[in-house]
C-alpha cells in the first residue's frame, strides 16, 4: 500500500519524504486546489524544488487540481495542466471533466488520478472516469464502508485510494454545497470549506461564540474546547434538540483497521492536511510508515501499537478519532 | 402576453411521502400547467413505497395528461443493488433519464439523457463532453450565478437545453448517514422511515433560532426557499429553455400556475413573488443567482464579507 502524504510548502514536502512517504500531493496557490488557504501551496520554482527532492529518492509527487473552474477562470485551470505536466510531475488529481478532458489530450502520457472531489462512489461512475478520460486511480470519498470499498476495488476498473487519517467529510465530497450557501464560497467553486476569511470569534455573556458569515455554528463554555468552525461540525438545533446534528468534531483514523484496508485491495493510503505544519506531517507520515512497514514484515501479527494511536490522537482536530463510514455493517 | 416558450418542469419529489399521498399530489399535478414532470426516487433506496412498475405506471399516466415525462435516477449510488437498479432504469427507452450519478451517465451512453443538478458540469468544455455522449440538457449546479449562466450559455453546443432550479428548497448535500435518523437517536438501518414524519424535511436552526438548513434523510437542504419567479425574464434572455420546480407539500398547484402567469407576462415576478411568499414558511433566498452566499434573502445588501483572519483563542 503506497502513503500519500500532504505538503502546504516546501518544508513539509521534506518533511513527508523523509519521514517515509511514497508520495506527496501539492497544489499551486490559488483557487485550483482543494486547500486554497493563505500562505499555502507552491509557485512553479518551488515546485520544481519539490519535485527534484522528491525525485531524488525515489518519490512521487502528485499535483491536486481538484476544484471545478467556471469559464471566467478556465484559463488557469488550463495553465496548471500545462505547468504540471512540464514540472514532471508524476500525476494530476482532478475532479472536473472538463480539465480531464483538457488534460488527457494534451498530455496524454500524464497520469490521471481521479480526486475524491470527483465524488465517484461505484463502479459505474469509475468505469466511467476510466474510458472517457484513462484515469489510472481513485481516490473515493469517505462515505463508503469497508465492506463497500471491498466490493468497490473488485468492480473497480482502477486501483482505489482511501484516506486514512485527517479531517473527516461526512458529506460526499463533491457534492457538497454547504459552504456555499453559507459564505459564497465552496470546494467545488473556490477550493475552501468554511473558508477563514469569514470565520469569526465573538466572546459574549454566553460563551465564546464561532460564527462563519454571521452564522452561528457553536457556542462554547469555559471549559470546551472551541474548534474552528467548519460548518457541518457545529451544534445546531433540530426540533428543540441541540446537538451536532451533522457530524461531531472528530477526525478520521483508520490505523486500527489496515489489515483490512490491505485485505480489500485498498493501492494506496491518503493522509489528509495540506493546511497543517510540517511537524504535523512529520509525526503523522512517521506513525503510518511504522505501522505499514511493520505489517508488510508481519501481516498476521499486525496490531496498532498504542503509541501510534497516542501519537496520531495528539494532532487530530477535535482531538477525538472516528473510523468514520468504515465501520458501518450495513449500507 | 408573450408565449409561454420557457417550460416549466417539476423536479422529483426530494421527501419521503406515502403511496397514496404521491399518488394524490401527481393527480394535482396533471390538472397544472407544467410542461414536465421529473418522477422517482432520487434520495434515499430504502424508500420503497413506490416500486420501479408503480413509478412506471405514475409516468404513463402523466405522458397521457400531456407532460413529457422523465425518470429520475437516485443521486448517491453505492451499493451494487442500488447501481443494478440505476441501470434498469438507464436500460428502458420508454422514457428519458435523468442523470443524477456518473454511473447513469455511464449507462445511458450513445443515448440521450439529462443530467441533474448534482452532476458537476461547471464550464464549456465539461458540457461539450457530456453533449457528445447524449447530453440533451443540463441542469445547471444550484451554486452557479447567472453570470455564470451567461458565459456557459455562450459556450453551450448547439442543440443542448439549459434548465435551471427556479423554485424550491436547494439540494446542497448528500452523506452516507442519515440525519434525519440521526435526529431520533436510531442507527440507519432501523430508521423507522421517520421521512414518512417530515413531509418537508426537519428544520435546522441555528443557536440563536436562524432557521438554516432542512434535514431529508441522507440529504441536506436549505431552510429557505430559492425563489427566482423575479427573473424569468432574465432566464429568457439567456436562452434557458426550462425553469425548474422542486416539490413541496402544501401549494404546489398554486406555485406553478404563479409561474405559468409570470412566464405568460399576466403577472409581474414582484406580484407573483409577494402571492408566493406564503408557501415559503423559511423565507425567500436568492444569493446564488447574484454570485453571493446562497442563503441571502431578496434585497438583502450583505455586507462584505471580512477579509481579515481573526485569530483563534487556541
Amino acid at each position: 500500500m503506497e502513503l500519500v502524504c500532504p505538503a502546504g510548502n516546501l518544508p513539509a514536502l521534506k518533511a513527508a519524504i523523509d519521514a517515509g512517504a511514497d508520495a506527496v500531493y501539492i497544489g499551486f496557490q490559488n483557487d485550483t486546489n482543494a486547500r486554497h488557504f493563505a500562505g499555502l501551496n507552491f509557485d512553479a520554482a518551488g515546485m520544481r524544488q519539490g519535485v527534484a527532492y522528491a525525485h531524488a529518492r525515489g518519490r512521487h509527487v502528485y499535483l491536486a487540481l481538484n476544484t471545478y473552474p467556471q469559464p471566467a477562470g478556465w484559463p488557469r485551470w488550463q495553465e496548471a495542466v500545462d505547468a504540471a505536466a512540464e514540472l514532471g510531475v508524476d500525476a494530476l488529481i482532478v475532479a472536473d471533466p472538463g480539465v480531464l478532458d483538457y488534460a488527457v489530450t494534451q498530455w496524454p502520457e500524464l497520469r490521471l488520478h481521479l480526486s475524491v472531489q470527483g465524488s465517484a462512489t461505484n463502479s459505474g461512475a469509475l468505469r466511467f472516469y476510466h474510458e472517457q478520460f484513462n484515469i489510472q486511480r481513485a481516490v473515493v470519498p469517505r462515505v463508503l464502508s469497508l465492506r463497500q470499498i471491498a466490493a468497490l476495488i473488485e468492480s473497480s476498473p482502477v486501483p482505489i485510494e482511501v484516506f486514512g487519517f485527517g479531517s473527516l467529510c461526512v458529506m460526499v465530497e463533491g457534492r457538497c454545497f454547504l459552504s456555499s450557501y453559507a459564505t459564497g464560497e465552496s470546494p467545488n467553486t473556490y477550493g475552501a470549506c468554511s473558508p477563514a476569511k469569514a470565520v469569526e470569534w465573538r466572546e459574549t455573556p454566553a460563551g465564546l461564540e464561532t460564527r462563519l458569515n454571521g452564522i452561528l455554528i457553536d457556542r462554547f463554555e469555559p471549559e470546551e474546547h472551541a474548534g474552528y468552525p467548519t460548518l457541518c461540525k457545529g451544534r445546531f438545533k433540530v426540533e428543540d434538540h441541540t446537538y451536532y446534528a451533522i457530524e461531531e468534531p472528530t477526525s478520521l483514523n483508520t490505523l486500527t483497521v489496515l489489515p483490512e484496508l490491505a485485505a480489500a485491495g485498498v493501492a494506496a493510503v491518503k493522509i489528509e492536511g495540506r493546511q497543517r505544519s510540517p511537524a504535523y506531517v512529520a509525526q503523522v507520515t512517521g506513525v503510518w510508515r511504522a505501522a505499514l512497514d511493520a505489517y508488510r514484515r508481519n501481516p498476521g501479527a499486525f496490531s496498532a501499537r498504542p503509541e501510534w494511536l497516542k501519537a496520531l490522537g495528539k494532532v487530530s482536530e477535535g482531538t477525538q478519532t472516528t473510523l468514520g463510514a468504515l465501520h458501518r455493517p450495513w449500507q | 402576453m408573450s408565449a409561454p416558450e420557457l417550460k416549466l418542469a417539476l423536479a422529483p419529489v426530494s421527501y419521503f411521502w406515502p403511496r397514496d399521498v404521491l399518488l394524490d399530489f401527481y393527480t394535482a399535478i396533471a390538472a397544472t400547467p407544467i410542461d414536465i414532470v421529473y418522477l422517482g426516487e432520487t434520495v434515499c433506496s430504502k424508500r420503497r413505497q413506490m416500486r420501479g412498475e408503480d413509478w412506471l405506471d405514475l409516468a404513463r399516466t402523466l405522458r397521457d395528461a400531456g407532460k413529457e415525462v422523465v425518470l429520475s435516477t437516485l443521486t448517491l449510488v453505492e451499493a451494487e443493488s442500488e447501481l443494478h437498479t440505476l441501470q434498469r432504469l438507464c436500460e428502458q427507452d420508454e422514457f428519458d433519464v435523468e442523470a443524477n450519478d456518473i454511473a447513469a451517465v455511464q449507462a445511458r451512453q450513445g443515448r440521450p439523457f439529462i443530467t441533474g443538478p448534482a452532476i458537476n458540469l461547471y464550464n464549456g468544455r465539461s458540457l461539450a463532453r457530456f453533449a457528445s455522449l447524449g447530453m440533451t440538457r443540463w441542469v445547471m449546479p444550484v451554486e452557479l450565478s447567472a453570470h455564470t449562466l451567461a458565459d456557459l450559455q455562450a459556450q453551450r453546443p448547439d442543440g443542448l437545453q439549459t434548465e435551471v432550479f427556479a423554485y424550491g428548497r436547494l439540494p446542497l448535500a448528500y452523506s452516507a448517514r442519515c440525519f434525519t435518523a440521526r435526529a431520533h437517536n436510531l442507527p440507519k438501518d432501523q430508521c423507522e422511515f421517520r421521512c414518512l414524519d417530515y413531509p418537508d424535511g426537519m428544520t435546522l436552526e441555528t443557536r440563536e433560532d436562524q432557521d438554516f438548513l432542512r434535514l431529508n434523510g441522507i440529504q441536506t437542504q436549505s431552510a429557505q426557499t430559492y425563489n427566482l419567479l423575479p427573473y424569468l425574464d432574465q432566464m429568457r434572455g439567456l436562452n434557458v429553455e426550462v425553469a425548474r420546480l422542486s416539490p413541496q407539500s402544501h401549494g404546489m398547484p398554486d406555485i406553478i400556475a404563479l409561474f405559468d402567469q409570470v412566464r405568460r407576462g399576466v403577472l409581474s415576478g414582484e406580484e407573483g413573488s409577494q402571492q408566493l411568499a406564503r408557501y415559503m414558511s423559511n423565507g425567500a433566498c436568492e444569493g446564488y443567482w447574484h454570485g453571493r452566499p446562497g442563503i441571502e434573502a431578496p434585497g438583502q445588501v450583505s455586507s462584505p464579507l471580512p477579509r481579515q483572519q481573526t485569530s483563534a483563542p487556541r
